[in-house]
């Protein structure tokens, strides 16, 4: 069964009002994608190549210009509970503690308050934040506010995850347990994701398959299947002897060490 | 899950927090001190530095005069009475122009035509001095308290009108497309993140607005009447009772600091989850 599917998908962004036509921009160009239920994709791609622009497309944000995206069948036509969203910013609300912050999506989803704080309650637990509830955003590390924003994300039990570079703010370390809580996560519940992300090893280590973007405007240029054991265990799986070679890879195939760096 | 706790970050560890407070209750006895000191040094060169100076008591009375002529005052003056309906006007005139700089504000933070429609006019009264309405009102209303309060509504109404607008326009569209992401209605996404997002601003428009409040029931209670501070201020001008303008100089201003202190309480209690924000940093 196919959870995300982009079919044919372009997105041209007009030029600016009184600017020639030539000023717009095509972000992506006919892109197609398959994400199957339960399966974890990465997508790399050199800067602005048009990532964010096709989770904007998957979650509903936006929408696409040719071609269609579909979510457990159906067209997305704005955003809807299939889908969550997880940005690179945490967008933690400052003004909420932190287990506020987490109930916010059911809050506005209206779930009642009782189910509510229960689940939340849960993936404070789960996110090692339960020391924290009550702090406010300011009071917590970067890893703890991308936890916290994880847990938001959760709270929504989505079919599909979308993550637009999570960890890129965090120091190597926090991004190491970050991932494994993810991971973890993601094995446990069979969750489909779709991330994005710049780190090759992030990509290699977290994903089912691994899809290479090529500079704007972005069309998939390489799909490679990581089949290596323990999904489910990044530290594990980052330390395999056949991660080095896929690493040269991409790096191949995203031109690094060439003309322009990857950013 | 983790593998790796992250350790340094366990809920009791609020070291640095508590080291910053008691650094600034620190300083603020340091402080505490020489602002004791500073006011004495200031009392004492009230009392008696015109008379070393040669400085006329008409022109600058001693301290110890001015604080004869407001015990008089207060014993024969109805002082006290004075004081509170100055007071109440410019409460009500503070809460009428927060509240209509406020609503205003977010309507038109919330409608882009609205904003274009009204900011023309919005812009040309702002640059307009406010003051300047107070004869104006008295000529409409006559000499009570309706031309003070909307002189106070007029004045106080911009910087909170502007500081809202201002803030609402720039709440962070990612934030907007996070509450979008849930299905939020335009009223959730204006209860949960734009009115939220707008508090430090709209204080700080309070803020300013709390001290403006009183300069326009003052003007308009020196224009005419004979009720409130600002009359019985023209009124001793009038006697070339400088001693009593003294008093009515400082009773204003005691109510002003009353005023901006309130709302800084308020803003304490509201803001309470900001990290020690500085007074100044959104709008003004
Ligand atoms: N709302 C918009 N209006 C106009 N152009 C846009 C808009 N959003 C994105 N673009 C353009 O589309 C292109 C792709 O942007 P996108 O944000 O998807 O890149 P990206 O691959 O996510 O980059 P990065 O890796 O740096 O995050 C960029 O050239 C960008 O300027
Ligand atoms: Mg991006």
């Amino acid at each position: 069964m196919l959870r995300l599917q982009f079919k044919g998908v372009s997105r041209h962004f007009p030029p600016k009002r009184g600017r020639s036509e030539s000023e717009g921009v095509l972000a992506v160009d006919d892109v197609n994608v398959e994400v199957g239920d339960g399966e974890v994709v990465s997508l790399i791609g050199p800067s602005g190549c048009g990532k964010s622009t096709l989770l904007n497309l998957a979650s509903g944000l936006d929408r696409p210009s040719k071609g269609e995206v579909f979510v457990d069948g159906a067209p997305v036509s704005g955003p809807n509970e299939h889908v969550a969203f997880m940005l690179q910013k945490d967008l933690l609300l400052p003004w909420r503690t932190v287990r506020r912050n987490i109930e916010f999506g059911q809050e506005i989803r209206k779930l009642e308050p009782d189910k509510r704080r229960q689940r939340a309650e849960m993936f404070l637990k789960r996110f090692h934040l339960d020391g924290f509830a009550d702090h406010y955003p300011h009071e917590l590390s970067g890893g703890m506010r991308q936890r916290a924003a994880l847990a938001r994300t959760m709270m929504m039990n989505p079919d599909v995850l979308l993550l637009d570079e999570p960890f890129s703010a965090l120091d190597a370390q926090t991004k190491m347990v970050l991932q494994q809580d993810l991971a973890g996560t993601l094995a446990d519940e069979r969750k489909t994701a779709f991330l994005i992300t710049h780190d090759l090893v992030e990509a290699l280590a977290l994903s089912d398959r691994v899809l290479v973007m090529s500079r704007r405007p972005g069309r998939i240029i390489k799909e490679i299947q990581v089949d290596i054991p323990d999904r489910d265990n990044p530290m594990e799986r980052r330390q395999h002897e056949r991660i080095g070679p896929m690493i040269a890879q991409l790096m191949g195939l995203l031109d690094i060490g060439s003309s322009e760096e990857l950013v | 899950m983790a593998v790796i706790q992250d350790a340094a970050l366990t809920p009791d560890h609020a070291g640095p927090v508590r080291r910053r407070v008691n650094l600034v209750s620190f300083l603020h006895r340091q402080e505490v001190w020489l602002s004791i000191l500073a006011l004495a040094a200031f009392l004492a060169s009230w009392e008696w530095g015109p008379p070393l100076l040669g400085i006329a008591p008409y022109n600058i009375p001693q301290m110890s005069a001015v604080w004869s002529e407001g015990l008089h005052m207060w014993a024969h003056g109805d002082l006290l009475r004075h004081t509170m309906i100055t007071c109440m006007e410019v409460i009500i005139g503070f809460a009428l122009g927060c509240a209509m700089g406020a609503i205003i504000g977010y309507a038109l933070g919330m409608s882009r035509l609205l904003e274009a429609v009204a900011s023309p006019y919005i812009l040309a009264l702002q640059i307009a001095p406010k003051v300047a309405f107070a004869p104006l009102f008295v000529m409409w209303f006559g000499y009570n308290i309706t031309p003070r309060i909307l002189t106070a509504v007029l004045i106080v109404f911009f910087p909170v009108l502007i500081n809202v607008l201002t803030a609402v326009r720039s709440v962070d569209p990612a934030m907007i497309d996070l509450a979008r992401l849930f299905r939020a209605s335009r009223a959730q996404i204006f209860w949960k993140i734009e009115f939220p997002w707008s508090m430090p601003a709209l204080f700080s428009g309070l803020r300013i607005g709390a001290t403006l409040a009183v300069i326009g029931v003052t003007v308009a209670e020196l224009v005419g009447g004979n009720v409130g501070l600002g009359a019985v201020l023209a009124e001793s001008e009038g006697q070339a009772n400088t001693a009593a303008v003294f008093v009515t100089i400082i009773l204003l201003t005691l109510i002003g600091i009353l005023a901006y202190v309130l709302v800084i309480l308020a803003e304490r209690m509201v803001l309470r989850y900001a990290p020690q924000r500085s007074a100044d940093d959104i709008g003004v």
